[in-house]
């Protein structure tokens, strides 16, 4: 056992050196993860932050239709800074064109209507899941709200009535979740997905370089001619597959946080508050740290899969064939745990990767189910070591190692 | 030593069914002798060393090789062994030395023992110049010896060539002619295989014939002369392997 171990660390230390020598796996192992992915994300997060910023600076431009009917109400429209009226006849299309936020259409003697206390409908016009859309509609809606609250106390002051009789009582919201459960749900989807993904990306270079990468220099056979047991040589391979995919992960993980921190303050600190509606999200450190804990057996898991799918090819172009389709069913549980209303549970707890996705959800927001967890690393734990297994059993193959 | 027993190699090919690569092969290879391989490609001279370097296991018989079983205890050969072939290639991104003595730590060498073998090995070989340079540097020298002392750095007491000097230019070639006959002289077993006739000839104490992993012919050059009444070794391939028609059909 003791020479076992011995022949595995001088393999690793090798294969180790040997990669961090490549510059297409430092790229692929640090710079990506470390530099790039912070980057695209606070780049798109400051794009999202700016747009959203100045659509609700911007005046919401809209169309009034029967304007006429109503001079009181639409010179209090022209009045508000919230709105830019824009004359026009075919209003649906000018919003649907996005050159409108939304048109109100006062019906016929609406003012009249009014006066004589007789019901009426005020019509909005928007473009439903369309933001800007949504932002005049939402301005509009207020408006008019206001507008009905002041006619009902109007009236109910020339009957002599007190305006409490039509709000007996008042409604408030109050927010009770913490700031890092906040940060849990808005973050909290992402980031797992992007670790998960970076784990399997980590570890796919190396894992084909040092497989079928070997067998298409040469080297492999070099290798082979060595008395060090073909198990040594799986699991030297296998930790250094290990390693970058962990490298990759931690960096991503580490940088993450820090662009996340540095985010934060960039675009929503110093004075100018948050956008409205959005809530500053706060991480908790231990929901990191378990993340971190919990993904090393789905890290092992990609690394022995990896490993051995790429010994099946006998070059990197036939390897990278096998390994790419894989990204896509690793993305797919991944982005599943994204969804709303995807819950942990027992069964969900033994689906590799969604598993991790869902905890990771729950951990960075606080909330911790330890039965659930314990299930979770423990199934990984046994998928990690049957993939391993068969990594070492497809190497003792030699139709596998000697493939032409 | 190599005693090999009646040694055969099956491989099951989905579209051309079961192929007998080696099949039935016996030889003996004393100590300080060569015993060259001759055939033409394809006929089962890769398969055959890899089966003695226990690349591969053997689908019947066996072979002792310097004292082993390639059954038995196949790690055990391979400490004893050196193999080189054309296919085994050097890692790049390591210099000459890291490559050397990464193989004499896989063989268990400590590291006294390596720091000893390696600064024999580069003395011998002259490797001192290029010994921290990486291998995929385009220098001769490095492509040429390393390779050698890769194969040298746990003294094996038997060295097992494959076409070693497949696709090399002639001045590395003749690099590798003399580092064979070097062991050799050092009382190491060698066994190399070729299809090359002249290298054969100048080289070889014992040339086996081998065809379709059969082995037809074995002697020294002088018995295979007076068997098959041919002068030149080219000709005297031909014969054993059945003349040129068959060949061509094989």
């Amino acid at each position: 056992m003791h020479l076992l171990w011995r022949n595995t660390l001088t393999i690793f230390a090798k294969e180790l050196r040997d990669s961090l020598r490549d510059r297409r796996t430092l790229i692929s192992m640090i710079v990506v993860p470390t530099l790039v992915i912070p980057l695209i994300m606070i780049a798109a997060g400051a794009v999202m932050t700016k747009v959203m910023r100045k659509a609700q600076a911007e005046a919401s431009p809209i169309a009034i239709i029967g304007g006429a009917e109503a001079p009181a109400v639409a010179a209090e429209l022209r009045a508000d800074a919230r709105f830019q009226i824009v004359e026009t006849t075919d209003y649906r299309k000018e919003i649907a064109d996005k050159r409108l936020r939304a048109a109100v259409e006062l019906p016929p003697g609406f003012a009249a209507a009014l006066a004589r206390g007789e019901p009426t409908t005020v019509i909005l016009y928007h473009y439903e899941t369309e933001l800007r859309s949504g932002m005049g509609v939402g301005a509009l809606e207020e408006f008019f709200r206001k507008l009905r609250e002041r006619t009902v106390e109007q009236r109910l002051t020339a009957q002599g009535l007190p305006a409490a009789l039509v709000k007996p009582f008042a409604v408030k919201r109050e927010n009770v979740a913490p700031p890092e459960r906040v940060g849990g749900n808005v973050v909290g989807g992402m980031i797992p997905y992007i670790i998960i993904l970076l784990c399997f990306t980590g570890a796919m270079y190396p894992a084909m370089d040092l497989t079928a990468g070997e067998k298409e220099r040469g080297t492999m056979e070099t290798l082979l001619c060595s008395p060090v047991p073909r198990t040594a040589i799986v699991l030297g391979k296998f930790l250094t597959v290990l390693a970058a995919s962990l490298a990759s992960m931690l960096c991503s993980l580490l940088s993450m946080s820090v662009s996340f921190v540095l985010g934060a303050h960039l675009l929503l600190g110093a004075g100018a508050g948050a956008p409205h509606g959005m809530v500053v999200p706060v991480i908790s450190l231990a929901g990191a740290a378990g993340v971190f804990v919990l993904i090393v057996p789905v890290a092992v898991l990609f690394s022995a899969l990896l490993l051995a799918i790429s010994l099946l090819a006998k070059s990197m172009k036939e390897a990278q064939s096998y390994v790419s389709p894989l990204v896509v069913v690793i993305i797919l549980p991944a982005m599943m745990g994204m969804l709303p209303g995807v819950e942990l549970n027992a069964k969900l707890a033994l689906v590799p990767v969604l598993n991790l996705s869902l905890a990771c959800k729950e951990m960075l927001s606080g909330v911790w189910h330890w039965s659930y967890l314990a299930l979770i690393f423990g199934s990984t734990t046994v998928y990690a070591g049957a993939a391993l297994a068969g990594a070492v059993a497809l190497f003792r193959r030699e139709a596998v190692l000697f493939r032409s | 030593m190599i005693e090999a027993r009646q040694l055969t190699k099956v491989f099951r090919d989905r579209k051309r069914g079961e192929i007998r690569a080696v099949d039935a092969l016996s030889l003996c290879c004393p100590p300080g002798r060569i015993y060259g391989l001759l055939g033409a490609n394809g006929a089962g001279k890769t398969t055959a060393l890899r089966l003695l370097a226990t690349l591969l296991r053997p689908t019947s018989g066996t072979a002792a090789v310097a004292g082993c079983e390639v059954t038995a205890a196949p790690e055990r050969v391979r400490t004893q062994v050196g193999f080189l072939a054309a296919s085994t290639a050097l890692y790049g991104r390591l210099t000459a030395r890291e490559m050397v003595a990464y193989f004499g730590r896989l063989h268990g060498l400590t590291e006294a023992e390596l720091a000893v073998r390696l600064q024999g090995l580069a003395d011998e070989l002259e490797m001192h110049e290029f010994l921290d340079r990486r291998c995929d540097k385009r220098s001769t020298g490095i492509k040429q010896k390393t390779p050698i002392a890769r194969t040298l750095i746990h003294d094996p007491a038997v060295m097992i060539f494959d076409e070693p000097t497949l696709g090399l230019d002639v001045m590395a070639a003749r690099a590798i002619v003399q580092f064979v006959r070097r062991c050799r002289d050092r009382g190491k077993t060698v066994i190399y295989s070729t299809h090359v006739m002249s290298e054969a000839e100048k080289l070889c104490d014992t040339v086996g014939i081998i065809h379709n992993g059969r082995l037809v012919a074995e002697g020294t050059l002088d018995e295979l002369r007076l068997r098959f009444s041919e002068r030149d070794l080219e000709e005297i391939f031909v014969k054993a392997v059945g003349g040129e028609t068959e060949r061509h059909a094989a």
